[in-house]
């Protein structure tokens, strides 16, 4: 007998776009919309890259996990950004990251405040962009409360995928999120709040979904306060049609200043959040490659290169679209070419059943192996150790590799961490990838190399320039091979997957 | 007649488009308000629409120059119950 080690598991195990051929069960049409959409498709965010522009500052509603004082440029999390734009700098800012970055596919609008609470900013970019850069994706992301009123409007500019943040469909629990909302120009507070904007949602939900439109319904992860909830909330929402759940862990920092920070709410551990996200995966698609992005970030998922687009830089940049659109055909070709022959590659990677368990005569199942992985992109193992400043987690098992999330190195801020100050930056690395047994990169050097063995974190070089799955499976295989499935991890490296 | 803004205002615009008397002055290091268009939006609305939607409780003064939003007002917890109520966050 044998057993395909990629396909595996298939949607529900892994959320929706884990790799190309797990998109295979949807509807050509949908294929076609998310297949080049990093958000959408876990897949897709291997090789192309989105940008936010910040044209969107007013809110209306307060959410505990966020601050509106919003000016830091050395945080990484959604509602901060550094430079806030009119929507012509705004459209100015996407045609010059357009011809410079290719394979940037995806403008997304998504703050510092919520889209469309500033209607006119957010549709007058992207009418314009509709107008001057048809091979753009059009996205928005919204908390939601005035979404019923707007969903027409959205529908005229062409927009295919709306993500709705929503943290729960019960108002006691949604009065423990939101403090307020400023609704028909009063404020409003507490449950009514919460029940305002809960049926606000649910209706814009169902009106998208009518429409045709993709919905990515995004939740923060809020220990004590809406953990059990979720599961709930994405049996509503898959119900409802939602294209996929998003859930994220909260970002609690006193330093951020938001209520939860300042208060001292925790946010979840890695363990809590793939539970969770693994109890929803049996009712809908999962996304877990979600990197909480800055309102106004550029480049590929785990990276922001908003620095090269600053406003003084796009002022002395001419951009012919013409030409940027051109060489775009050509690159997101290539890339589609070069995708489409990791699949027939993968599709030739085949392990025996028989050879799986015969090292293991005694269980009736090998267990699972978290793995780490330094990507540059493109899906491939391809960055030097000590280049990475984020990890992808794979777990491996005796019957399928799938995708469990990416853990960055240099956390949001450097400033504040509750870590102690003498440890050292492969120390806090070391500590991120608690629970994997592997690290799979090109290279690494040799100090790092002894203190991730003496950590129980094997390095592996091996793999250099292979796809990921493949290559964290062809690992699994090795350890099956050599006996080291035979025993538990350490003890350290059963704590917090 | 007429509301302040003071300088913990985070300049998020929130306030400026729904100013029925156009009494918002976009400015640095934070907006103000024209003391000589602000109506305290009396004939337009029940409340003052800046006050209404500012996320920050005691930027906006009344013309007694007290805060439209006193501490604990938007949080929901008084300061009173702060202690309490950071207990209780920090168990879970």
């Amino acid at each position: 007998m044998e057993l395909k080690v990629k396909s595996q598991g298939g949607c529900a195990s892994s959320g929706c776009g884990s790799s190309a051929d797990r998109l295979s069960h949807l509807p050509e049409a949908i294929r076609a919309k998310v297949n080049n959409h990093p958000c959408f498709s876990e897949d897709a965010h291997h090789h192309y890259a989105r940008m936010h522009v910040a044209v969107a500052p007013a809110c209306n509603i307060q959410c505990h996990y966020c601050n509106r004082k919003y000016d830091c440029s050395n945080e990484s999390r959604p509602g901060v950004v550094s430079e806030l734009l009119t929507p012509d700098q705004a459209v100015k800012k996407v045609l010059a990251v357009a011809a410079n970055i290719p394979q940037m596919t995806v403008l997304g609008i998504a703050g510092p405040g919520d889209p469309l609470a500033n209607p006119e900013r957010t549709l007058e970019t992207f009418r314009q962009l509709s107008e001057k850069a048809p091979d753009i994706r059009l996205c928005v992301s919204t908390n939601g409360l005035a979404l019923p009123e707007l969903v027409d409007e959205i529908c005229k500019h062409n927009i295919e995928h709306v993500t709705i943040t929503i943290n729960c469909v019960d108002p006691d629990v949604g009065a423990k999120i939101y403090p307020w909302i400023f609704w028909k120009n009063r404020r409003v507070k507490g449950r009514k709040a919460a029940e305002i904007l809960i049926a606000q949602q649910q209706k814009g939900l169902e009106m998208l979904v009518e429409r045709g439109v993709l919905v990515k319904v995004n939740s923060v992860l809020i220990p004590g306060v809406n953990d059990a909830h979720l599961k709930e909330v994405s049996r509503v929402v898959k119900a409802k049609g939602a294209f996929l759940h998003n859930v994220m862990p909260l970002i609690a920092e006193e330093e951020h200043g938001t209520f939860y920070g300042l208060m001292g709410q925790r946010g979840p551990t890695n363990e809590e959040l793939q539970t969770l996200q693994d109890a929803c995966a049996g009712d809908m698609a999962m996304m877990r490659h979600c990197r909480q992005c800055r309102a106004d970030a550029v480049g590929m998922l785990g990276e922001d290169r908003g620095h090269e687009f600053t406003l003084d830089k796009i002022e002395t940049m001419e951009i012919d679209y013409t030409a940027a659109m051109a060489r775009r055909a050509q690159v997101h070709a290539e890339i589609e070419a070069n995708r489409a022959a990791q699949r027939t590659q993968s599709g030739e990677v085949f392990v025996s059943l028989a050879s799986l368990k015969r090292p293991a005569p005694k269980k009736t199942e090998t267990r699972p192996v978290l793995m780490a992985v330094a990507t540059a992109g493109s899906g491939v193992v391809n960055q030097h150790f000590g280049h990475a400043r984020e990890f992808l987690v794979y777990e491996a098992s005796a019957t399928d590799v799938r995708f469990i999330g990416a853990r960055k190195v240099d956390l949001y801020c450097s400033g504040g961490d509750t870590c102690g100050d003498a440890e050292t930056t492969l120390q806090k690395i070391i500590r991120t990838l608690s629970g994997c047994e592997v690290v799979l990169c090109s290279k690494i050097g040799y100090e790092p190399w002894g203190q991730l063995e003496a950590a129980g974190i094997v390095p592996n070089g091996e793999h250099a320039m292979e796809p990921i799955e493949e290559a964290v499976a062809a690992v699994y295989r090795e350890m099956l091979e050599s006996g080291r499935l035979d025993h538990a991890p350490a003890p350290e490296q059963r704590m917090s997957a | 007649m007429a509301l302040t803004i003071i300088e913990s205002c985070v300049n998020c615009w929130a306030c400026e488009p729904l100013c029925p008397s156009k009494a918002i002055i976009e400015a640095k290091p934070h907006f103000l308000i024209d003391a000589k268009k602000c109506s305290e939006c009396d004939g337009d609305f029940a409340e003052p629409q800046c006050a209404s939607i500012c996320p920050i409780e005691g930027a906006i003064l009344d013309a007694a120059g007290l805060a439209v939003n006193p501490p604990g007002s938007l949080t929901g917890i008084p300061p009173e119950r702060l202690a309490a109520a950071q207990a209780e966050i920090r168990a879970r």
